[in-house]
């Protein structure tokens, strides 16, 4: 795996879960979701059945990446929240441990002033389970790198070429 | 970047189609997405300008199938074409892990081809990526246009590394898939390799 390759096992997805329930209790939010800065969805919690999250996803990160370069066009390192304010539902965004961003959807139920104040608690829970993971994978590596293991170097060109074959 | 998620037991890939304006990198991505069952893709997003020209991106997630237990997911997304959306461009880059170079095959195109290339060539230098190392797929589209210039000139024009390389006509559909499979066939390779 290279250096950049995000792993995520089950014992720090559950913990991560956790943190994004609480905040979306602690701030009466409707939606709390994770995604990588990439726009992987890390993981997700609240009312998902009105929304296509792969596709939020996918435009939260794009969104953070222009607004990651207007940032350094100014010269500012980064511009570490967005808010962006609708008529009824508002988005809060705000990057954690420097690579995942936290997204969090709610309507007059809360307040922006509540919103930021909890988020900042959950920023600080998830930096935690992200440098955990950190450590994770540096000793898995090291292990597997001892054992000569990697789930994926038994994928042979037939599981390949099974792939599309519908 | 590769995303690895034990607990979901899923593989997401990012594959980032390339290659100069009006090319056809689009239109590959509306193929796939009009030829792929509802429940294997999601929907496809595209931030144009009212005359269709791509303005940030356009993104398609797609399910393949299985493998060793996982779910393949890949993720498509295409660049901005036009030179002067060079800034997105090299956003879009970012984490990728595959790249698929959409060529225009008309005569007049050549030049715009051949730029696009060490565009891209420069670009993924400044992401910390090395073309000659990355899984790289190279498409000759257009190939029913009359004034489209003969293959093996066009290979050794733009083909730089022995890339696998494919005829297409992204409008009727053809050597989309081919193109495609090949660029998910060299990227799970490579997860491999690693």
């Amino acid at each position: 795996m290279s250096s950049q390759d995000l792993l995520l096992y089950d014992e720090e997805f559950e913990k991560i879960r956790q943190a994004l329930q609480r905040l979306l209790e602690d701030a009466s939010a409707k939606l709390v979701f994770l995604v990588d800065k990439n726009g992987q969805q890390i993981a997700a919690v609240g009312d998902l059945s009105s929304l296509d999250t792969t596709s939020l996803a996918s435009l939260t990160a794009g969104n953070v990446a222009a607004t990651d370069g207007l940032a350094r066009l100014i010269g500012e390192k980064e511009f570490t929240i967005l808010f962006h304010e609708g008529e009824k539902d508002n988005i809060h965004i705000s990057i954690v441990a420097r690579r995942v961003i936290l997204v969090v959807i709610f309507d007059d139920r809360a307040s922006l002033g509540l919103v930021r104040l909890r988020v900042r608690r959950a920023t600080a829970e998830l930096e935690a389970v992200f440098a955990e993971i950190g450590r994770k994978v540096e000793s898995r590596k090291a292990d597997a790198r001892a054992a000569q293991e990697n789930p994926f170097s038994e994928i042979t060109d037939d599981d390949i070429d099974r792939l599309f074959s519908e | 970047m590769t995303f690895i998620n034990y607990a979901a037991r899923e593989i997401n890939c990012k594959i980032v189609y390339y290659g100069p304006g009006l090319g056809g990198k689009t239109t590959n991505l509306q193929h796939v997405y009009d030829k792929t069952s509802p429940g294997a893709r999601g929907r496809l997003i595209s931030l144009a300008t009212d005359t269709d020209r791509t303005l940030f991106f356009d993104f398609l997630p797609l399910e393949v199938g299985e493998i060793r237990g996982f779910k393949a997911r890949f993720h498509l997304y295409t660049v901005p074409g036009q030179v002067f959306y060079d800034a997105s461009r090299k956003l879009i880059l970012r984490g990728v892990d595959g790249v698929i170079f959409v060529a225009d095959s008309q005569d007049s195109r050549m030049e715009a081809n051949a730029e696009s290339i060490r565009n891209l060539d420069r670009n993924l230098k400044e992401q910390g990526y090395d073309i000659s190392k990355i899984p790289y797929v190279l498409q000759f589209n257009k190939r029913d246009l009359s004034t489209a210039v003969p293959v093996d000139e066009m290979y050794r024009r733009l083909n730089i590394k022995g890339e696998p390389t494919f005829e297409a006509v992204a409008t009727n559909g053809r050597g989309v898939f081919d193109t495609l499979k090949a660029s998910a066939k060299l990227i799970l390779t490579d997860l491999r390799k690693k």
